[in-house]
């Protein structure tokens, strides 16, 4: 297999690219630049499309064209570029079109700053534009996770017709890893709904307006409906050392990566302390973390942020499992020393 | 010019319009209003072009939301503004599709005066239909950018007062001072004469888009008797006397006939050609490096490496996680990035392990890489007892604060400079640090500089600052 020393944010573009990835369209802003920087070079290289849009809007609008066009296509941000482009997710999600969008964040709120967040989990998980809809969320930690969640995500979005969100934040992105390609690049099929400017497929319509209430309702329902079969049946972890725990960390991202060391540190002290890592933002694997709290004393969410994947893990645990939360914010980022701090400050307490 | 009278509908029309609700028969435009008139001419001229089952046409918000009621060809419906996007979207992913982006004077010279510019700008080859009413329609009447000085809207209810509004915008001459547009015209809807002329600008727009020549773009000055509060005779009165004076009719640009047709690249799908393009070699991968004569301390190290911009801090880092990476090891770089770079210190953090990485982030190293005095202070503070510290006392004049660890001091500057470049100060101390470490096989060391310095001569002057390294810590242990 190939294997590359590699940044995540470039990973994304080659992952992209052997998932049969047709047209990039993009906006540059740091942490994601390198993203649209070598979709710029190896796209053309492809025949692929890549455009450097006007704007973060124009790029998820163009997406939104190119995806009822039938082509597999992608844009990447970080959180000011993604609050620009929820306008146009809700109307991908409304007309049902697929497509990877990946958020490397960033500090916020405002211009923040460039330093790794989490902050954006509110907006893109549960749904910053308008509407009752869902994207499908992917958390990638690693390197190789950036080239293997890029590429399911193309599967993903096509299976269910939907945006997909690759949530990673700008050490992710920014990080250098080894990571292996797989050398069988894929190429999608027609799809039965999309318009390829041929009489074939000239009467199928691409568009997100019901002006009938009853008629919008239906489809708000047929959309909830996928909702919850998305549920049933993407739901995506990675356990570490739950099964004997007393306490269970809870990070995605980065930040599970920090946590991983910190339960490794732990574990050579004897302190029984397992690590659980969602891979699936929404879906959330909400159904796991309520198992593995009748069995521990209490969990611990650890996030860069305030506190916001801490809601869904409360919701799954619907009380009947203690929830502590740290976090840090602003690129602040905790080291696995400080988080061991955190944890046995809780232990003795 | 030639006249026809058709007596039947286009067939780029339904022939009635199952996708309304109500009455099926009759379109939900208002009496007397010109998107009927603008709908026909865009039929009659994909018919004649014979270009229908080929055409996507991008529906508006405003009130031709709707035209994908009327037009039997591909229709995707876009957000407000953004339609030139969207039709960029298409085009781009159908190069042999004929891609329509129709819209009102709110959605192009407003909301979206960005995508219009932009498409326009790119040379899209699109053709936008510009309907200019001088008003918002479907939201009930409000201003629009194009709403002529004076006129009374729902939101400019004293008239529209170019003090606080600014001035009706005119798009068809500002995208003509664009060098990309090949076609841009500006007709009207008053009169016979000027229907004629509008359908055969229409018809222009398209063949110039099915000639692949470029953006072209129709402005239509059209009645809204609704909107203005006008009987249909009216509108068309006013269209001609107030309109017209301030739109101008007429071509603005027509770079048609020296237009060389564009086409774009066939897609690439050769899984070899796909893999080669994108670098993705098999490497030779594999222990070369005796790890039993790795002393405990050198084992898995984490790095902390820091000094100046342009000190080759980074690129040093990068070349131990590569190396480590071929030696079959878990490899970690993380870099620091942005504006930090751009003002002059640099650090990353790299960690080398046999067992998967966890924290990628160094908060305690085993090894504290400084190149130049702050970095020194910062960094050998996080240093384990017993870590290495090397530091390069060509920029550094004290002395460690710490006693429990290790210290290689080198003058990696000036030795790098007598070696002819300062730039390969950073491989001085790489060199010590392989040495003083034995942790990754010159062997493997080779490879990488092979694989990243393409010229002998500073491939050569690499190594041998490598060795100047390794020397030094020979000659100091």
């Amino acid at each position: 297999m190939a294997k590359e020393l590699i940044k995540g944010n470039v990973a994304i573009v080659k992952g992209a690219l052997l998932a049969g990835c047709e047209a990039y369209f993009g906006y540059p802003i740091t942490p994601a630049s390198e993203i649209a920087e070598y979709a710029s070079l190896l796209f053309p290289k492809l025949g692929r499309v890549f455009i450097q849009a006007e704007s973060e809007i124009a790029a998820i609008n163009m997406i939104y064209g190119a995806s009822g066009a039938g082509a597999r296509c992608m844009t990447a941000s970080s959180g000011p570029g993604l609050s620009l482009k929820q306008e146009g997710i809700s109307y991908c999600a409304g007309a049902e079109l697929p497509c990877v969008i990946a958020d490397i964040m960033r500090g916020g709120p405002g211009l923040g700053n460039i330093g790794p967040e989490q902050g954006d989990y509110n907006q893109i998980v549960k749904g910053g534009g308008h509407g009752n809809y869902r994207v499908i969320v992917l958390a990638p930690n690693s390197g190789q996770e950036m080239c293997d969640l890029t590429m399911l995500g193309f599967e993903l979005a096509d299976k269910w017709r939907s945006p997909v969100i690759l949530l990673a934040d700008g050490f992710t992105g920014q990080m250098m890893e080894q990571v292996d390609f797989p050398e069988e690049p894929v190429r999608s099929t027609r799809k039965s709904w999309a318009l390829y400017a041929d009489r074939e497929s000239k009467h199928n319509l691409i568009t997100s307006i019901y002006l009938s209430h009853a008629d919008l309702e239906a489809h708000n329902i047929k959309l909830q409906k996928k909702y919850a079969r998305i549920e049933q049946e993407e739901v995506r972890f990675e356990e570490l050392n739950c099964s004997d725990a007393d306490v269970v960390m809870i990070a995605y991202g980065i930040t599970s990566r920090i946590c991983r060391t910190t339960m490794e540190n732990a574990r050579e002290q004897g302190l029984k302390i397992g690590l659980f890592r969602p891979r699936t933002l929404f879906p959330f694997p909400s159904q796991r973390i309520a198992e593995l709290g009748q069995h521990i004393k209490f969990f611990l969410t650890v996030e860069c942020s305030n506190g916001q994947m801490l809601h869904d893990v409360r919701l799954a645990l619907n009380g009947t499992c203690p929830v502590e939360f740290y976090g840090r914010m602003g690129g602040e980022v905790p080291s696995a020393e400080e988080i061991f701090g955190v944890l046995t400050r809780l232990l003795k307490s | 010019m030639e006249y026809q009278v058709l007596l039947e509908k286009p067939k780029s029309f339904y022939q009635n319009y199952p996708r309304k609700a109500g009455n099926i028969e009759v379109t939900h435009y208002c009496p007397g209003c010109g998107h009927g008139v603008a709908h026909k001419y865009i039929a009659e001229a994909l018919d004649r072009l014979d270009l229908q089952d080929r055409t996507v046409l991008i529906s508006p918000v405003g009130c031709s939301v709707f035209a994908y009621y009327y037009f039997d060809v591909g229709n995707e419906q876009a957000a407000h503004g953004r339609a030139p996007a969207l039709a960029t979207g298409v085009k781009r992913a159908l190069p042999n599709s004929i891609v329509i982006s129709y819209q009102g004077d709110g959605d192009l010279a407003a909301i979206g005066t960005a995508e219009i510019i932009h498409a326009a700008n790119r040379g899209e080859q699109i053709t936008v239909i510009f309907i200019n009413n001088a008003i918002y329609g479907m939201t009930g009447g409000q201003m629009a950018p194009t709403t002529l000085e004076g006129q009374k809207t729902s939101t400019s209810p004293l008239g529209r007062n170019p003090a606080n509004e600014g001035f009706p915008i005119r798009m068809a001459e500002l995208l003509a001072t664009l060098e990309a547009p090949v076609y841009v015209e500006r007709v009207s809807l008053h009169d016979v004469k000027n229907r004629n002329k509008a359908r055969q600008a229409i018809y222009k727009a398209l063949k110039c888009q099915k000639d692949r020549k470029g953006f072209s773009m129709v402005e239509i000055l059209s009645q809204c008797p609704t909107g203005w509060k006008m009987d249909p005779p009216e509108s068309l009165k006013w269209v001609a006397e107030k309109m017209v004076s301030y739109f101008p009719l007429g071509v603005k640009v027509d770079r048609i006939d020296e237009s060389e047709p564009v086409t774009r690249p066939e897609q690439i799908w050769d899984p070899e050609v796909i893999i080669r393009n994108l670098g993705l070699v098999t490497l030779d991968i594999r222990q070369r490096a005796d790890r039993s004569a790795i002393a405990e301390i050198h084992r898995n190290p984490r790095f902390k490496i820091a000094g100046f911009g342009g000190q080759g801090v980074l690129t040093m880092g990068i070349i131990l996680a590569a190396c480590g990476m071929i030696e079959d090891y878990n490899v970690a770089w993380l870099p620091s990035y942005g504006p930090e770079m751009r003002g002059g210190t640099a650090h990353c953090h790299v960690t080398i392990s046999s067992k998967p990485i966890g924290s990628p982030l160094v908060s305690s190293s085993t090894v504290c890489i400084a190149m130049n005095k702050p970095s020194q202070e910062k960094f050998e503070k996080e240093l384990v007892p017993g870590g290495l510290l090397i530091r390069n006392t060509s920029m550094i004049d004290v002395p460690p604060a710490r006693t429990d660890i290790d210290v290689v001091s080198i003058p990696a500057a000036e030795m790098a400079t007598e070696i002819g470049s300062l730039k390969v100060q950073n491989m001085v101390i790489l060199g010590a640090y392989l040495e003083k470490s034995k942790l990754i096989h010159p062997e493997t060391l080779e490879m990488v500089l092979k694989g990243m310095l393409k010229k002998a001569a500073l491939l050569d002057m690499n190594m041998k600052a490598l060795e100047a390294g390794r020397e030094h810590v020979r000659k100091n242990a």
